[in-house]
Protein backbone atom coordinates (compact mmCIF):
# COMPACT_ATOMS: atom_id res chain seq x y z
CA UNK A 1 0.00 0.00 0.00
CA UNK A 2 1.28 3.43 -0.93
CA UNK A 3 0.90 6.14 1.65
CA UNK A 4 0.33 9.66 0.38
CA UNK A 5 3.24 10.91 2.43
CA UNK A 6 6.13 9.10 4.07
CA UNK A 7 5.28 7.80 7.50
CA UNK A 8 7.04 9.68 10.23
CA UNK A 9 9.44 7.62 12.30
CA UNK A 10 8.53 7.72 15.92
CA UNK A 11 10.95 9.82 17.91
CA UNK A 12 10.13 9.17 21.56
CA UNK A 13 12.62 11.69 22.93
CA UNK A 14 11.43 14.48 20.67
CA UNK A 15 7.82 13.62 21.40
CA UNK A 16 8.38 13.67 25.17
CA UNK A 17 10.26 16.97 25.14
CA UNK A 18 7.65 18.51 22.87
CA UNK A 19 4.84 17.50 25.19
CA UNK A 20 6.72 18.90 28.20
CA UNK A 21 7.25 22.14 26.29
CA UNK A 22 3.57 22.37 25.51
CA UNK A 23 2.69 21.63 29.14
CA UNK A 24 4.97 24.44 30.26
CA UNK A 25 3.00 26.85 28.07
CA UNK A 26 -0.48 25.58 28.85
CA UNK A 27 -0.49 24.25 32.43
CA UNK A 28 0.09 27.59 34.22
CA UNK A 29 -2.86 29.15 32.39
CA UNK A 30 -4.93 26.06 33.12
CA UNK A 31 -3.95 26.39 36.78
CA UNK A 32 -5.06 30.01 36.75
CA UNK A 33 -8.43 29.06 35.35
CA UNK A 34 -8.86 26.09 37.75
CA UNK A 35 -7.87 28.04 40.87
CA UNK A 36 -9.97 31.07 40.01
CA UNK A 37 -12.58 31.86 42.65
CA UNK A 38 -15.37 31.56 40.13
CA UNK A 39 -18.09 31.87 42.80
CA UNK A 40 -16.84 35.28 43.93
CA UNK A 41 -15.79 36.65 40.57
CA UNK A 42 -18.89 38.81 40.16
CA UNK A 43 -18.24 40.41 43.50
CA UNK A 44 -14.46 40.78 42.88
CA UNK A 45 -14.92 42.43 39.52
CA UNK A 46 -16.99 45.28 40.92
CA UNK A 47 -14.50 46.14 43.66
CA UNK A 48 -13.29 49.67 43.35
CA UNK A 49 -9.60 48.77 43.05
CA UNK A 50 -10.34 46.32 40.24
CA UNK A 51 -12.59 48.70 38.32
CA UNK A 52 -10.13 51.52 38.83
CA UNK A 53 -7.20 49.49 37.52
CA UNK A 54 -9.26 48.15 34.62
CA UNK A 55 -10.47 51.62 33.64
CA UNK A 56 -6.98 53.07 33.87
CA UNK A 57 -5.52 50.22 31.83
CA UNK A 58 -8.12 50.53 29.08
CA UNK A 59 -7.66 54.31 28.99
CA UNK A 60 -3.86 54.28 28.86
CA UNK A 61 -3.63 51.36 26.41
CA UNK A 62 -6.10 53.14 24.11
CA UNK A 63 -4.17 56.41 24.33
CA UNK A 64 -0.81 54.75 23.73
CA UNK A 65 -2.25 52.83 20.77
CA UNK A 66 -3.56 56.12 19.38
CA UNK A 67 -0.17 57.78 19.89
CA UNK A 68 1.52 54.78 18.26
CA UNK A 69 -0.80 55.09 15.24
CA UNK A 70 -0.11 58.81 14.84
CA UNK A 71 3.66 58.42 15.12
CA UNK A 72 4.16 54.78 14.13
CA UNK A 73 2.53 54.80 10.67
CA UNK A 74 4.77 57.63 9.40
CA UNK A 75 7.73 55.85 11.02
CA UNK A 76 6.77 52.66 9.14
CA UNK A 77 6.63 54.65 5.89
CA UNK A 78 10.09 56.04 6.66
CA UNK A 79 11.34 52.53 7.41
CA UNK A 80 9.93 51.18 4.14
CA UNK A 81 11.57 54.05 2.22
CA UNK A 82 14.88 53.31 3.92
CA UNK A 83 15.53 50.45 1.48
CA UNK A 84 16.81 53.18 -0.84
CA UNK A 85 19.18 54.57 1.78
CA UNK A 86 22.82 53.77 2.41
CA UNK A 87 23.46 50.62 4.42
CA UNK A 88 24.52 52.19 7.72
CA UNK A 89 21.64 54.64 8.30
CA UNK A 90 19.20 51.99 7.12
CA UNK A 91 20.48 49.48 9.69
CA UNK A 92 20.62 52.08 12.44
CA UNK A 93 16.98 53.01 11.85
CA UNK A 94 15.84 49.40 11.96
CA UNK A 95 17.94 48.72 15.05
CA UNK A 96 16.52 51.75 16.84
CA UNK A 97 12.99 50.49 16.29
CA UNK A 98 13.89 46.93 17.27
CA UNK A 99 15.66 47.78 20.54
CA UNK A 100 12.48 48.32 22.61
CA UNK A 101 11.31 44.87 21.48
CA UNK A 102 14.34 43.08 22.90
CA UNK A 103 15.14 45.43 25.76
CA UNK A 104 13.96 44.49 29.29
CA UNK A 105 11.09 46.92 29.90
CA UNK A 106 12.63 48.02 33.24
CA UNK A 107 15.60 49.36 31.30
CA UNK A 108 13.18 51.33 29.15
CA UNK A 109 11.60 52.74 32.29
CA UNK A 110 14.96 53.80 33.73
CA UNK A 111 15.92 55.37 30.39
CA UNK A 112 12.66 57.31 30.24
CA UNK A 113 13.25 58.51 33.81
CA UNK A 114 16.76 59.69 32.92
CA UNK A 115 15.40 61.60 29.94
CA UNK A 116 12.17 63.03 31.35
CA UNK A 117 12.64 62.77 35.14
CA UNK A 118 12.96 65.88 37.30
CA UNK A 119 16.72 65.97 36.78
CA UNK A 120 16.57 64.31 33.39
CA UNK A 121 18.15 65.66 30.24
CA UNK A 122 14.85 67.07 28.97
CA UNK A 123 13.00 66.78 32.24
CA UNK A 124 14.91 69.58 33.98
CA UNK A 125 13.79 72.01 31.30
CA UNK A 126 10.22 70.74 31.44
CA UNK A 127 10.21 71.12 35.21
CA UNK A 128 11.20 74.77 34.85
CA UNK A 129 8.15 75.47 32.69
CA UNK A 130 5.96 73.59 35.11
CA UNK A 131 5.60 70.25 33.30
CA UNK A 132 6.23 67.07 35.28
CA UNK A 133 5.83 63.80 33.48
CA UNK A 134 7.09 60.98 35.72
CA UNK A 135 4.57 59.27 38.01
CA UNK A 136 1.59 60.65 36.10
CA UNK A 137 -0.94 58.93 33.84
CA UNK A 138 0.91 60.56 30.93
CA UNK A 139 4.02 58.70 32.02
CA UNK A 140 2.08 55.42 31.83
CA UNK A 141 1.08 56.26 28.25
CA UNK A 142 4.68 57.13 27.30
CA UNK A 143 6.06 53.94 28.88
CA UNK A 144 3.46 51.82 27.06
CA UNK A 145 4.10 53.59 23.77
CA UNK A 146 7.84 53.01 24.16
CA UNK A 147 7.44 49.26 24.44
CA UNK A 148 4.39 48.77 22.17
CA UNK A 149 4.89 51.07 19.16
CA UNK A 150 7.53 48.86 17.48
CA UNK A 151 4.91 46.10 17.09
CA UNK A 152 2.74 48.50 15.12
CA UNK A 153 5.64 49.86 13.08
CA UNK A 154 6.74 46.42 11.92
CA UNK A 155 3.18 45.26 11.16
CA UNK A 156 2.53 48.36 9.04
CA UNK A 157 5.91 48.09 7.34
CA UNK A 158 5.04 44.53 6.31
CA UNK A 159 1.72 45.72 4.88
CA UNK A 160 3.43 48.54 2.99
CA UNK A 161 5.87 46.09 1.49
CA UNK A 162 3.13 43.81 0.18
CA UNK A 163 0.79 46.55 -1.10
CA UNK A 164 1.24 47.69 -4.71
CA UNK A 165 3.03 50.97 -4.17
CA UNK A 166 2.59 51.93 -7.82
CA UNK A 167 -0.97 53.00 -6.97
CA UNK A 168 0.82 55.94 -5.37
CA UNK A 169 2.29 56.84 -8.77
CA UNK A 170 -1.18 56.73 -10.31
CA UNK A 171 -2.37 59.08 -7.56
CA UNK A 172 0.53 61.46 -8.19
CA UNK A 173 -0.25 61.59 -11.91
CA UNK A 174 -3.80 62.61 -10.95
CA UNK A 175 -2.44 65.58 -9.04
CA UNK A 176 -2.29 64.21 -5.49
CA UNK A 177 0.35 65.75 -3.21
CA UNK A 178 2.51 63.42 -1.12
CA UNK A 179 0.31 64.05 1.93
CA UNK A 180 -2.88 63.35 -0.07
CA UNK A 181 -1.32 60.18 -1.44
CA UNK A 182 -0.51 59.06 2.10
CA UNK A 183 -4.01 59.82 3.36
CA UNK A 184 -6.14 58.72 0.40
CA UNK A 185 -4.12 55.80 -0.99
CA UNK A 186 -1.33 54.49 1.25
CA UNK A 187 -3.26 54.32 4.52
CA UNK A 188 -6.44 52.72 3.07
CA UNK A 189 -4.41 50.19 1.08
CA UNK A 190 -2.54 49.11 4.20
CA UNK A 191 -5.56 49.26 6.51
CA UNK A 192 -5.56 45.53 7.35
CA UNK A 193 -1.91 45.71 8.41
CA UNK A 194 -2.57 48.87 10.39
CA UNK A 195 -5.49 47.19 12.18
CA UNK A 196 -3.43 44.11 13.02
CA UNK A 197 -0.57 46.30 14.24
CA UNK A 198 -2.93 48.34 16.39
CA UNK A 199 -4.35 45.21 18.03
CA UNK A 200 -0.86 43.86 18.79
CA UNK A 201 0.18 47.27 20.06
CA UNK A 202 -2.88 47.50 22.31
CA UNK A 203 -2.25 44.04 23.74
CA UNK A 204 1.38 44.83 24.50
CA UNK A 205 0.45 48.18 26.06
CA UNK A 206 -2.20 46.54 28.23
CA UNK A 207 0.31 44.05 29.61
CA UNK A 208 3.07 46.59 30.20
CA UNK A 209 4.59 46.32 33.68
CA UNK A 210 8.33 46.94 33.98
CA UNK A 211 8.68 50.27 32.20
CA UNK A 212 5.46 51.54 33.75
CA UNK A 213 6.31 50.79 37.39
CA UNK A 214 9.80 52.24 36.95
CA UNK A 215 8.80 55.43 35.16
CA UNK A 216 5.27 55.97 36.47
CA UNK A 217 5.16 54.14 39.78
CA UNK A 218 2.03 52.65 41.29
CA UNK A 219 -0.48 55.25 42.41
CA UNK A 220 -4.04 53.95 42.59
CA UNK A 221 -6.20 55.57 39.95
CA UNK A 222 -3.26 57.42 38.41
CA UNK A 223 -0.63 54.90 37.37
CA UNK A 224 -1.67 51.56 38.92
CA UNK A 225 -2.66 49.59 35.82
CA UNK A 226 -4.06 46.05 35.80
CA UNK A 227 -0.73 44.19 35.69
CA UNK A 228 0.66 46.30 38.54
CA UNK A 229 -2.51 45.97 40.61
CA UNK A 230 -2.50 42.23 40.01
CA UNK A 231 1.13 41.90 41.10
CA UNK A 232 0.59 43.97 44.25
CA UNK A 233 -2.60 42.11 45.18
CA UNK A 234 -0.75 38.78 45.03
CA UNK A 235 0.78 39.53 48.48
CA UNK A 236 -2.35 40.62 50.26
CA UNK A 237 -5.36 39.33 48.39
CA UNK A 238 -4.63 36.45 45.98
CA UNK A 239 -8.27 36.14 44.90
CA UNK A 240 -8.30 39.70 43.60
CA UNK A 241 -4.96 39.09 41.91
CA UNK A 242 -6.38 36.04 40.16
CA UNK A 243 -9.47 37.98 39.08
CA UNK A 244 -7.28 40.75 37.63
CA UNK A 245 -5.13 38.16 35.89
CA UNK A 246 -8.23 36.56 34.39
CA UNK A 247 -9.26 39.90 32.91
CA UNK A 248 -5.86 40.24 31.25
CA UNK A 249 -6.03 36.65 30.00
CA UNK A 250 -9.48 37.28 28.51
CA UNK A 251 -8.20 40.36 26.68
CA UNK A 252 -5.24 38.38 25.32
CA UNK A 253 -7.55 35.66 24.04
CA UNK A 254 -9.64 38.36 22.40
CA UNK A 255 -6.54 39.64 20.64
CA UNK A 256 -5.72 36.12 19.51
CA UNK A 257 -9.21 35.80 18.03
CA UNK A 258 -8.98 39.18 16.33
CA UNK A 259 -5.73 38.22 14.64
CA UNK A 260 -6.34 34.56 13.93
CA UNK A 261 -6.77 34.95 10.17
CA UNK A 262 -3.74 37.14 9.72
CA UNK A 263 -1.08 35.94 12.09
CA UNK A 264 -1.68 32.31 12.81
CA UNK A 265 -0.43 30.29 9.88
CA UNK A 266 -2.61 27.47 8.65
CA UNK A 267 -5.94 28.98 9.62
CA UNK A 268 -6.28 31.42 6.75
CA UNK B 1 -0.08 72.69 -26.77
CA UNK B 2 2.81 70.92 -28.37
CA UNK B 3 4.73 68.40 -26.34
CA UNK B 4 8.44 68.73 -27.00
CA UNK B 5 10.98 66.91 -24.96
CA UNK B 6 14.48 65.64 -24.63
CA UNK B 7 14.88 63.36 -21.67
CA UNK B 8 17.59 61.00 -20.63
CA UNK B 9 17.06 58.60 -17.78
CA UNK B 10 19.23 55.87 -16.35
CA UNK B 11 17.88 52.34 -16.24
CA UNK B 12 19.33 50.47 -13.26
CA UNK B 13 19.40 46.86 -14.50
CA UNK B 14 20.88 46.34 -17.02
CA UNK B 15 22.36 49.79 -16.55
CA UNK B 16 22.12 52.03 -19.59
CA UNK B 17 20.83 55.45 -20.51
CA UNK B 18 17.62 56.03 -22.39
CA UNK B 19 17.69 59.14 -24.50
CA UNK B 20 14.44 60.24 -26.05
CA UNK B 21 13.81 63.32 -28.09
CA UNK B 22 10.35 63.79 -29.46
CA UNK B 23 7.68 66.20 -30.46
CA UNK B 24 3.97 65.50 -30.34
CA UNK B 25 1.42 67.98 -31.65
CA UNK B 26 -1.88 68.83 -30.00
CA UNK B 27 -4.53 66.28 -30.85
CA UNK B 28 -2.04 63.84 -32.33
CA UNK B 29 -0.96 60.41 -31.13
CA UNK B 30 2.72 59.56 -31.20
CA UNK B 31 3.49 55.87 -30.78
CA UNK B 32 6.71 54.69 -29.18
CA UNK B 33 7.60 51.15 -30.15
CA UNK B 34 10.65 48.95 -29.69
CA UNK B 35 11.81 45.60 -28.40
CA UNK B 36 11.36 44.58 -24.77
CA UNK B 37 13.86 46.27 -22.49
CA UNK B 38 14.53 49.11 -24.94
CA UNK B 39 13.56 51.66 -22.29
CA UNK B 40 10.03 52.57 -23.43
CA UNK B 41 8.45 52.36 -20.00
CA UNK B 42 11.45 54.09 -18.42
CA UNK B 43 10.96 56.97 -20.83
CA UNK B 44 7.29 57.19 -19.85
CA UNK B 45 8.19 57.14 -16.15
CA UNK B 46 10.72 59.91 -16.69
CA UNK B 47 8.24 62.06 -18.64
CA UNK B 48 5.54 61.54 -16.00
CA UNK B 49 7.99 62.52 -13.27
CA UNK B 50 8.07 59.17 -11.48
CA UNK B 51 11.82 58.75 -11.84
CA UNK B 52 14.79 61.04 -12.00
CA UNK B 53 15.78 62.25 -15.43
CA UNK B 54 17.77 64.94 -17.18
CA UNK B 55 16.78 67.18 -20.03
CA UNK B 56 13.84 69.35 -20.90
CA UNK B 57 10.15 68.51 -21.04
CA UNK B 58 8.27 71.34 -22.66
CA UNK B 59 4.52 71.38 -22.83
CA UNK B 60 3.53 74.49 -24.75
CA UNK B 61 5.81 77.13 -23.31
CA UNK B 62 6.13 75.54 -19.88
CA UNK B 63 9.14 73.45 -18.81
CA UNK B 64 7.96 70.59 -16.64
CA UNK B 65 11.34 69.01 -16.02
CA UNK B 66 11.81 70.42 -12.55
CA UNK B 67 8.27 69.73 -11.36
CA UNK B 68 7.14 66.77 -9.25
CA UNK B 69 4.72 64.32 -10.88
CA UNK B 70 1.64 65.77 -9.20
CA UNK B 71 2.24 69.22 -10.73
CA UNK B 72 2.95 68.16 -14.32
CA UNK B 73 -0.68 67.70 -15.39
CA UNK B 74 0.23 64.74 -17.51
CA UNK B 75 -2.40 62.01 -17.51
CA UNK B 76 -0.99 58.49 -17.31
CA UNK B 77 -2.62 55.20 -18.16
CA UNK B 78 -0.63 52.25 -16.89
CA UNK B 79 -0.29 48.85 -18.46
CA UNK B 80 -2.02 47.22 -15.48
CA UNK B 81 -4.27 50.30 -15.08
CA UNK B 82 -3.61 50.65 -11.32
CA UNK B 83 -7.17 51.53 -10.44
CA UNK B 84 -7.50 52.20 -6.72
CA UNK B 85 -8.88 48.93 -5.36
CA UNK B 86 -10.39 50.54 -2.25
CA UNK B 87 -12.42 53.09 -4.22
CA UNK B 88 -15.51 52.63 -6.38
CA UNK B 89 -15.53 53.38 -10.10
CA UNK B 90 -17.11 56.73 -9.34
CA UNK B 91 -14.48 57.55 -6.71
CA UNK B 92 -11.66 56.48 -9.00
CA UNK B 93 -12.90 58.92 -11.64
CA UNK B 94 -13.55 61.58 -8.96
CA UNK B 95 -10.09 61.19 -7.39
CA UNK B 96 -8.50 64.11 -9.25
CA UNK B 97 -11.39 66.41 -8.32
CA UNK B 98 -11.04 65.29 -4.71
CA UNK B 99 -7.32 66.09 -4.56
CA UNK B 100 -7.82 69.43 -6.30
CA UNK B 101 -9.61 70.40 -3.14
CA UNK B 102 -13.02 69.90 -1.74
CA UNK B 103 -15.12 67.18 -0.32
CA UNK B 104 -15.79 63.71 -1.57
CA UNK B 105 -19.48 64.55 -2.05
CA UNK B 106 -18.72 67.37 -4.51
CA UNK B 107 -15.98 65.34 -6.20
CA UNK B 108 -18.31 62.36 -6.65
CA UNK B 109 -20.88 64.56 -8.39
CA UNK B 110 -18.22 65.99 -10.70
CA UNK B 111 -17.57 62.46 -11.96
CA UNK B 112 -21.11 62.13 -13.35
CA UNK B 113 -20.49 63.63 -16.81
CA UNK B 114 -17.47 61.36 -17.28
CA UNK B 115 -19.38 58.29 -16.18
CA UNK B 116 -22.18 58.95 -18.64
CA UNK B 117 -19.84 59.93 -21.47
CA UNK B 118 -18.01 56.63 -21.00
CA UNK B 119 -21.25 54.67 -20.63
CA UNK B 120 -20.37 53.62 -17.11
CA UNK B 121 -23.22 55.13 -15.10
CA UNK B 122 -24.47 51.68 -14.12
CA UNK B 123 -20.99 50.62 -12.99
CA UNK B 124 -20.44 53.67 -10.81
CA UNK B 125 -20.77 51.99 -7.44
CA UNK B 126 -18.74 48.89 -8.32
CA UNK B 127 -15.24 48.25 -7.09
CA UNK B 128 -12.48 47.61 -9.63
CA UNK B 129 -12.31 43.92 -8.68
CA UNK B 130 -15.85 43.50 -10.08
CA UNK B 131 -15.04 44.93 -13.53
CA UNK B 132 -14.18 43.14 -16.76
CA UNK B 133 -10.89 43.95 -18.44
CA UNK B 134 -12.54 46.25 -20.98
CA UNK B 135 -14.56 48.04 -18.33
CA UNK B 136 -11.50 48.58 -16.13
CA UNK B 137 -9.65 49.95 -19.13
CA UNK B 138 -12.40 52.51 -19.75
CA UNK B 139 -12.40 53.53 -16.08
CA UNK B 140 -8.64 54.07 -16.21
CA UNK B 141 -8.96 56.28 -19.29
CA UNK B 142 -11.89 58.22 -17.81
CA UNK B 143 -9.92 58.69 -14.59
CA UNK B 144 -6.91 60.04 -16.48
CA UNK B 145 -9.02 62.37 -18.67
CA UNK B 146 -11.11 63.61 -15.72
CA UNK B 147 -7.94 65.12 -14.25
CA UNK B 148 -7.98 67.44 -17.30
CA UNK B 149 -4.40 66.70 -18.30
CA UNK B 150 -2.52 68.79 -20.83
CA UNK B 151 -0.98 65.64 -22.33
CA UNK B 152 -1.58 61.89 -22.10
CA UNK B 153 0.84 59.01 -21.68
CA UNK B 154 -0.49 55.55 -22.41
CA UNK B 155 1.78 52.66 -21.45
CA UNK B 156 0.64 49.50 -23.25
CA UNK B 157 -3.02 50.39 -22.60
CA UNK B 158 -4.39 47.24 -24.25
CA UNK B 159 -1.78 44.69 -23.23
CA UNK B 160 -3.74 43.44 -20.22
CA UNK B 161 -6.84 42.61 -22.28
CA UNK B 162 -7.80 39.26 -23.74
CA UNK B 163 -7.11 39.19 -27.47
CA UNK B 164 -10.79 38.66 -28.33
CA UNK B 165 -11.79 42.00 -26.76
CA UNK B 166 -8.77 43.96 -27.84
CA UNK B 167 -10.10 45.12 -31.24
CA UNK B 168 -13.30 46.48 -29.78
CA UNK B 169 -11.59 48.29 -26.91
CA UNK B 170 -8.93 49.63 -29.25
CA UNK B 171 -11.58 51.12 -31.56
CA UNK B 172 -13.25 52.72 -28.55
CA UNK B 173 -9.92 54.07 -27.30
CA UNK B 174 -9.30 55.55 -30.75
CA UNK B 175 -12.59 57.44 -30.66
CA UNK B 176 -11.88 58.85 -27.22
CA UNK B 177 -8.34 59.87 -28.10
CA UNK B 178 -9.63 61.78 -31.11
CA UNK B 179 -11.69 63.91 -28.72
CA UNK B 180 -8.65 64.70 -26.58
CA UNK B 181 -7.19 68.06 -27.52
CA UNK B 182 -3.69 67.57 -26.14
CA UNK B 183 -0.81 65.46 -27.44
CA UNK B 184 -0.75 61.75 -26.64
CA UNK B 185 2.24 59.46 -26.35
CA UNK B 186 1.38 55.79 -26.72
CA UNK B 187 3.86 53.06 -25.80
CA UNK B 188 3.04 49.75 -27.38
CA UNK B 189 4.55 46.57 -28.76
CA UNK B 190 1.52 45.88 -30.96
CA UNK B 191 1.64 46.91 -34.61
CA UNK B 192 -2.15 46.95 -34.70
CA UNK B 193 -2.21 49.67 -32.00
CA UNK B 194 0.08 51.83 -34.09
CA UNK B 195 -1.98 51.32 -37.21
CA UNK B 196 -5.32 52.16 -35.60
CA UNK B 197 -4.34 54.75 -33.01
CA UNK B 198 -1.14 56.56 -33.98
CA UNK B 199 -0.32 59.35 -36.40
CA UNK B 200 3.42 58.93 -36.11
CA UNK B 201 5.88 56.41 -34.70
CA UNK B 202 9.26 56.54 -33.09
CA UNK B 203 11.29 53.40 -32.59
CA UNK B 204 13.37 52.98 -29.45
CA UNK B 205 16.08 50.33 -29.41
CA UNK B 206 18.54 49.91 -26.54
CA UNK B 207 17.78 53.37 -25.27
CA UNK B 208 18.21 55.19 -28.58
CA UNK B 209 15.75 56.30 -31.24
CA UNK B 210 16.54 54.38 -34.39
CA UNK B 211 13.79 55.68 -36.66
CA UNK B 212 10.80 57.98 -36.77
CA UNK B 213 8.02 58.59 -39.26
CA UNK B 214 4.67 57.15 -40.25
CA UNK B 215 4.10 53.42 -40.08
CA UNK B 216 4.10 53.39 -43.87
CA UNK B 217 7.47 55.15 -43.96
CA UNK B 218 8.90 52.62 -41.56
CA UNK B 219 7.51 49.71 -43.55
CA UNK B 220 8.86 51.10 -46.79
CA UNK B 221 12.29 51.84 -45.50
CA UNK B 222 13.05 50.15 -42.17
CA UNK B 223 16.29 51.31 -40.59
CA UNK B 224 16.91 48.18 -38.53
CA UNK B 225 16.13 44.49 -38.66
CA UNK B 226 13.78 44.88 -35.70
CA UNK B 227 11.78 47.58 -37.49
CA UNK B 228 11.57 45.41 -40.55
CA UNK B 229 10.17 42.58 -38.47
CA UNK B 230 7.80 44.92 -36.63
CA UNK B 231 6.32 46.48 -39.73
CA UNK B 232 5.85 43.13 -41.41
CA UNK B 233 7.70 40.62 -43.52
CA UNK B 234 7.22 42.84 -46.55
CA UNK B 235 10.06 45.22 -45.95
CA UNK B 236 12.30 42.72 -44.28
CA UNK B 237 14.54 41.66 -47.11
CA UNK B 238 14.93 45.19 -48.35
CA UNK B 239 15.90 46.27 -44.88
CA UNK B 240 18.55 43.61 -44.58
CA UNK B 241 19.81 44.59 -48.01
CA UNK B 242 20.05 48.22 -47.03
CA UNK B 243 21.71 47.55 -43.72
CA UNK B 244 23.95 44.63 -44.40
CA UNK B 245 23.79 44.14 -48.16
Amino acid sequence: MQASRPRERRQPVILALGVIGLALLVLPLLGLILRAPWGQLGELFVRQEVLQALGLSLLTATLSTGLSLILGIPLAVLLSHSVHWKVLPRRLLRAAITIPLVLPPVVGGIALLLLLGRRGILGQWLTQVGITIPFTTGAVVLAQTFVAMPFLVFAVEGALRSADRRSELAAASLGASPWQIFRLVTVPLTAPGIAAGAVLCFARALGEFGATITFAGSFPGVTRTLPIASYLAMNSDPDTAIALALVLLAVSLGVLLALRDRWLPGTA
Amino acid sequence: MTFELTVSARIPRPAFDVVVELKADPGSVLAVVGPNGAGKSSAIAAIAGFTESHGTIRLGDKDLAGLPADQRRIGVMFQDLLLFPHLTVRENVAFSAKVRGGRWSAARRSADPWLSRFGMADLAERYPSALSGGQAQRVALARALASEPKALLLDEPLAALDVEFRDEVRADLGLRLRQFAGPTILVTHDREDVEVLADEVIVLEAGRITQRGSLADLARNPATAWIARFTGAQGRRDADDVRYG
